[in-house]
C-alpha cells in the first residue's frame, strides 16, 4: 500500500483507451465498473476529441457481483459489436473487474464474433499508464500484422502516437514532412490514424521510426523480431537528435542523409547576442524518459543551459535516465511521487525546470519558472496553434518555449541596476507575463526567497544544505547576509543561496556574513 | 398560500419511469470529496483503493488543486491483495504516517472504493480501530464512495449518513440544515432563517470537529440538496424529524423550502413576507434576464447528480422551458415528490441508463439544451447539440435567492454563445461542414 497524493500516470487500462482511442474501426469492451467511465473525460474534455472514445464499459454495480458479472460482459461485447461493426475487438479489465477475475478475453473468444478479438491482460496492481499502452499496441500488432510485400519505393511506419499524447499529433505532420523532403514515404502511422486493416500491412514498410519508446517499443521489437523492420533509436527532439535520426534512418534505407534546415532557426537564436543570458541556466528536467533524455541534451548541447539533475517517472526507462544522468555528471531520480520530485527541486534550487504539469505547480509554489516538455497532459499541452516538439519545427518551438518563462536578457540587467525601484523589481515577475505588479513591500520581501519557506525571515536563518553536501554541515547566516542576498535578484538568487552555502561548508564555515556571501561570488564567478 | 404560480391539477409524483440498466456514463462516489475536503476544514479523506481512484481524484477536479489537498489515495499493491492481515496493517501504517505529518486533521474518513469493496476489506472495523488508538484527537470515520455502489454525489450522502451516527444525543429544539454548501450560500439561507427568528440553526457537515452539533428526537431537518436518501434515514432513525419541501433551487422553491421550514416554527406569515420580500423580487428580476434566452426552449437531461428533476422543476416553471428528458441515476420518491408535484406531466423521467439508448433517443429530440456529463458534451457539441455540463451544477453557488439569476445564467450562457460566434464567412462558402473539418 502507498499513499498518494498526485500521480503522473493512471492504470494500464487507460493506457489501452489511448490505443483505442487514438485508433479508428476498432472497439474496446472494458470490463469495469460504472466510475471508470471517467476516463471518457480525458478525451474529450483535455483534447478537446469530438468524439466518445470507442469503448463499451460493463458498468457492473454491487448488486451484480457473484450473480452475472460473466453475461454482463458477454451482452457489453455483443451489443458493441452489433452497433459499432469493428473491424476488431480488444477486451480487458480495469483494476477491479481483475479481481473478480471473469475472464473477459477468454469469454470473448467463445462468442464466435466475426472479427479479430484481442484480449489484454492489463495488471492494474503492478503496472501503469505506458504499460498498458504500449502493451495494448503490442498484442493488437501480434495479433493482426503479417509479413507482406514491401513498397517499391523507400517507406517506414511511425510508431508510438496515441491520444493524450504530448503533441502527438504535430509531431506526425512534422515527421511526415522531414521524411518527404528525404523521399522517404509513410507507410502506416498507428496506433493514431490506423484501423486494424492498416495494422496488417505494418510489414510492407522498410523501416519502423519508433518515436515514442513509451508506448511503441514492444510492438517495434517484436516488428523487428518477426518482420524484419530495424527501428530508429533516435527520438528526433532537438537539433542534434533529428540529425543524427536522419542519418540513422539514411543507413537504415540506404539513401543520401539529407536535412532541410532553411527553416531551423533555433541554432541562430542560441547563437546571438540576446540569448547570451542564457549561459549556465541552472535546470532541473522530469518527465517521461524519452522528453528528458532529448530535453537534457537541448538544455546542455543547444541552449548552453546546465542541467543540474534529471529523472522520470516511468521505471521502463530507468536504466535510460541513469546513464544519461551519469554522461551529465549528475544522480538519477527514479520516481512517481511527487512530494520526491519537490524535495529534490528545492534542495537543488534550480534557476528553471523543465518538466510537467506536476513540476509547473511545483515551480509555482518555489517561485521556480518552468516549461512543460511531457506528458501528464493538460488542456493547455493541447494548443490549438501548430506545435510539434520533433524535427526542425519542433526545435523551433522548444527554444521559444523554454525562453518564454524566463526573464529576458535586458531586462534581468536593469532588475540588477534598479533593484530598490519600487516598481520595477524582481517580485513584480517577468514583464512580458500577465499578471498584476505587485508594488514592492516589507510583506512581498519577507515572502521571496524561492518563496518556499514562510518565515523564512527570521534572522539568523539555518541553512537549505546542499543537498548532496557532505551532511556535517549546518551553516547559519546572520541577518545581515540574509538581508543583503534578498537583494539579489530572484532568478539567481537561489542559485547564490545554494552557492555560499556550499562554499561556506567547504571552507568549514558556521556562520555567513556579508563577506563570506561576496567571497562565493568570487569564488564561483564564471 | 400566494408562494406560488399555480400548480398544475395533477402534477408528476405518480408517472410512470423509465428504469434502464445498461452502461452508465457516470461519476462514482469518490467525486464528492472533491467539494467535501474544502468544506470540511479539519478533515482528510482517505481513499483506500487503486491508481484508478488516484487518477479519478485527479481528473474529476478538471485541474488540480495544489494547495496540498487534504485528500489522498491508499493505493492497493499485489503484495495488500495477497493476504487480508497485511493490508489492515499497512493501512495502520499509512495512517500513523499521514496522521504524524499532518497533526491538524481532526477528522478521517476511510473511504472505500470498488477493488476494496470486492476484496471486502473491512474498513469499517479499521475505523473503530483507529478511532480507538487515536482518540481523542482523531475520530475515525469509514463510508464507501464506491462505483458499484455509489453515483456521483451519493458519495457525499454515505459520508454524511456515516457521520450521523456518531453525532452526539441532544433534546434540544434545533433546526439542521444538512448538505455541503458554499460558506456564502450557507450564510444567506442561515441568515434569512434567523432574521424569521427561528434557530438555533446547524450544519451538517460542520465546517470543524469541534462546530458539531447534536441530533436528537426534537431536531428538525431540512435538506438542501436532493440526494441525502440516505442521510434523511440515519437522522430519522435519530428520531429527528424531516421537513419535506421541494428543494432551494430558483425562487419559487427557495420560497417554497423556505415556508415549509417558516411553517414548521410558527411564523407569521407577515413575518415571512417582510423578511422575503426584498430578496425574491431580485431573484425574480435577475432569473427573468437569463430567462429570455430559455423561454420556449426545450432540455434534456441525462442521469448525474440527482439535481435533474428540482432544476427540470426550475427550468420549465420559472424559465420557460420545456423538459422532454428527465434523467436521474436514481429516484427518490419520497424526496422527490415535492418538486413533481409542482411540474405539468409530460417529460420523460428516467432512472438509471443505458447511454447508447440515451444518446439514441436525445439525437431524435434535438433538445435545444441538453444537460450532461463531460464524457458526453464536447461529442454532443460536435453533433450540433448545445449543452450543458452538469458538473459544473454541483460546483457552482446555485441555491436560494441570490443564486437563482446565476443557476439560470448557467443554462442561458451555451445558448447564448452558440448564437454570438460567428464563424462562418460573411459570403458563404462551398461547404462549410468542409471548412470546420
Amino acid at each position: 500500500m502507498k499513499l498518494a497524493v498526485w500521480t503522473y500516470e493512471g492504470p494500464p487500462h487507460v493506457g489501452a483507451m489511448r490505443v483505442a482511442t487514438a485508433m479508428t474501426d476498432l472497439h474496446f469492451v472494458l470490463h469495469a465498473p460504472q466510475g471508470d467511465t471517467y476516463a471518457d473525460l480525458l478525451f474529450t474534455m483535455i483534447e478537446r476529441r469530438d468524439h466518445r472514445p470507442p469503448v463499451t464499459y460493463t458498468t457492473f454495480q454491487a448488486r451484480d457481483l457473484g450473480s452475472d458479472t460473466a453475461d454482463l460482459f458477454k451482452t457489453a461485447c455483443r451489443e458493441a459489436y452489433d452497433r459499432f461493426k469493428p473491424q476488431a475487438l480488444i477486451v480487458g479489465a480495469s483494476c477491479t473487474a481483475e479481481l473478480i477475475q471473469d475472464d473477459p478475453g477468454g469469454m470473448a473468444e467463445t462468442m464466435d464474433l466475426p472479427v479479430p478479438v484481442i484480449p489484454l491482460e492489463l495488471p492494474s496492481y503492478q503496472r501503469k499508464e505506458n504499460f498498458g499502452a504500449d502493451e495494448t499496441f503490442f498484442q493488437i500488432t501480434r495479433a493482426l500484422a503479417r509479413p507482406c510485400e514491401k513498397t517499391p519505393r523507400p517507406s517506414v511506419n511511425l510508431i508510438g502516437a496515441t491520444a493524450l499524447g504530448f503533441r502527438h499529433r504535430d509531431d506526425i505532420t512534422e515527421l511526415t514532412g522531414l521524411l518527404l523532403d528525404m523521399g522517404i514515404a509513410v507507410n502506416v502511422t498507428a496506433p493514431m490514424g490506423a484501423n486494424p486493416t492498416d495494422i496488417a500491412r505494418l510489414g510492407a514498410a522498410h523501416a519502423n521510426v519508433l518515436m515514442y519508446p513509451e508506448t511503441g517499443e514492444s510492438a517495434c521489437r517484436w516488428m523487428e523480431r518477426e518482420l524484419g523492420l530495424p527501428f530508429t533509436k533516435t527520438v528526433p527532439i532537438g537539433v542534434g537528435a533529428t540529425r543524427d535520426f536522419v542519418a540513422e534512418l539514411a543507413q537504415f534505407l540506404n539513401i543520401p542523409a539529407q536535412l532541410d534546415e532553411t527553416r531551423l532557426r533555433l541554432p541562430w537564436y542560441s547563437a546571438s547576442v540576446d540569448s547570451t543570458y542564457l549561459t549556465g541556466k541552472r535546470v532541473f528536467v522530469f518527465g517521461d524518459g524519452t522528453h528528458v533524455k532529448a530535453a537534457a541534451r537541448i538544455a546542455r548541447d543547444e541552449m548552453g543551459f546546465e542541467v543540474v539533475g534529471l529523472g522520470c517517472y516511468n521505471r521502463e526507462t530507468a536504466r535510460d535516465i541513469r546513464a544519461t544522468a551519469k554522461e551529465f555528471g549528475v544522480d538519477a531520480l527514479i520516481t512517481d511521487d511527487y512530494l520526491e520530485v519537490e524535495e529534490r527541486i528545492e534542495a537543488l534550487a534550480p534557476e528553471m525546470i523543465l518538466g510537467t504539469q506536476m513540476e509547473r505547480h511545483i515551480g509555482k509554489r518555489l517561485g521556480i519558472p518552468c516549461a512543460v516538455i511531457s506528458a501528464p497532459v493538460h488542456v493547455q499541452d493541447f494548443p490549438a496553434r501548430y506545435s510539434p516538439q520533433m524535427g526542425i519545427e519542433g526545435a523551433n518551438v522548444i527554444f521559444d518555449t523554454w525562453v518564454h518563462p524566463l526573464v529576458m536578457g535586458l531586462e534581468e540587467h536593469l532588475l540588477h541596476m534598479f533593484r530598490d525601484d519600487f516598481e520595477f523589481h524582481d517580485a513584480a515577475g517577468a514583464s512580458h507575463h500577465g499578471g498584476k505588479s505587485v508594488p514592492r513591500s516589507a510583506q512581498s520581501d519577507a515572502a521571496d526567497e524561492t518563496g518556499s519557506m514562510p518565515g523564512a525571515d527570521a534572522a539568523p536563518v539555518t541553512g537549505t544544505g546542499t543537498g548532496t553536501g557532505t551532511g556535517s554541515d549546518v551553516v547559519t547566516w546572520l541577518a545581515c547576509a540574509e538581508r543583503e542576498l534578498k537583494k539579489i535578484p530572484f532568478f539567481v538568487r537561489g542559485k547564490a543561496r545554494r552557492n555560499t552555502e556550499k562554499f561556506a561548508a567547504d571552507q568549514g564555515l558556521q556562520e555567513i556574513s556579508v563577506d563570506t556571501l561576496y567571497e562565493a561570488k568570487a569564488h564561483y564567478a564564471r | 398560500m400566494n408562494d406560488l404560480a399555480p400548480l398544475p391539477a395533477t402534477g408528476c409524483r405518480d408517472v410512470p419511469v423509465l428504469r434502464e440498466r445498461g452502461q452508465r456514463e457516470v461519476f462514482c462516489g469518490l467525486t464528492g470529496i472533491i467539494w467535501l475536503h474544502r468544506k470540511m476544514q479539519d478533515a482528510f479523506f482517505l481513499v483506500v483503493g487503486s491508481r484508478t481512484c488516484a487518477h479519478l481524484l485527479q481528473s474529476a477536479a478538471g485541474v488540480m488543486i495544489f494547495a496540498e489537498p487534504r485528500f489522498g489515495t491508499a493505493i492497493l499493491e499485489e503484495t495488500d491483495l495477497a493476504g487480508m492481515a497485511d493490508a489492515q496493517d499497512e493501512l495502520d501504517r499509512e495512517v500513523d504516517r499521514l496522521l504524524a505529518r499532518r497533526p491538524d486533521i481532526k477528522q478521517l474518513f476511510l473511504v472505500g472504493s470498488c477493488p476494496s469493496e470486492v476484496i471486502k476489506l473491512d474498513l469499517a472495523k479499521a475505523a473503530e480501530r483507529m478511532t480507538v488508538r487515536h482518540a481523542p484527537q482523531v475520530r475515525v470515520i469509514n463510508y464507501s464512495g464506491s462505483g458499484i455502489e455509489t453515483t456521483f454525489t451519493q458519495g457525499e450522502d454515505a459520508c454524511l449518513a456515516a457521520m450521523v451516527p456518531v453525532l452526539p444525543q441532544t433534546q434540544a429544539r434545533e433546526l439542521l440544515l444538512v448538505g455541503a454548501l458554499p460558506d456564502v450560500v450557507e450564510q444567506q439561507a442561515v441568515g434569512l432563517l434567523e432574521a424569521m427568528g427561528i434557530g438555533p440553526i446547524r450544519v451538517l457537515p460542520a465546517p470543524r470537529k469541534q462546530d458539531e452539533l447534536g441530533v436528537g428526537p426534537n431536531t428538525v431537518f431540512a435538506l438542501t440538496q436532493p440526494f441525502l436518501g440516505d442521510t434523511h434515514a440515519a437522522l430519522e432513525r435519530r428520531g429527528a424529524k424531516h421537513i419535506a419541501a421541494p428543494f432551494p433551487f430558483g425562487e419559487e422553491g427557495t420560497t417554497a423550502w423556505l415556508r415549509a421550514i417558516a411553517s414548521e416554527f410558527g411564523v407569521a406569515s407577515d413575518l415571512f413576507d417582510q423578511v422575503t420580500a426584498a430578496p425574491r423580487a431580485r431573484a425574480r428580476k435577475a432569473v427573468a434576464q437569463a430567462a429570455e434566452f430559455l423561454t420556449g426552449k426545450s432540455v434534456f437531461f441525462f442521469p448525474d447528480s440527482q439535481l435533474e428533476i428540482p432544476l427540470a422543476r426550475f427550468l420549465t416553471r420559472e424559465c420557460g422551458m420545456t423538459a422532454i428528458e428527465v434523467g436521474t441515476p436514481y429516484l427518490h420518491r419520497d424526496l422527490m415528490a415535492p418538486d413533481m408535484d409542482m411540474m405539468v406531466q409530460g417529460p420523460v423521467f428516467s432512472e438509471g441508463q443505458d447511454v447508447d439508448l440515451q444518446l439514441h433517443r436525445c439525437h431524435a429530440a434535438r433538445p435545444d439544451l441538453t444537460v450532461c456529463g463531460l464524457g458526453l458534451a464536447n461529442p454532443l457539441e460536435a453533433a450540433g447539440l448545445t449543452t450543458k455540463w452538469a458538473i459544473e451544477l454541483v460546483f457552482t453557488p446555485v441555491h436560494f435567492y441570490e443564486q437563482a439569476g446565476d443557476l439560470a445564467g448557467l443554462f442561458s450562457r451555451p445558448i447564448r454563445r452558440r448564437s454570438l460566434l460567428k464563424l462562418d464567412a460573411a459570403q458563404p462558402p462551398a461547404a462549410r461542414a468542409e471548412a470546420r473539418r
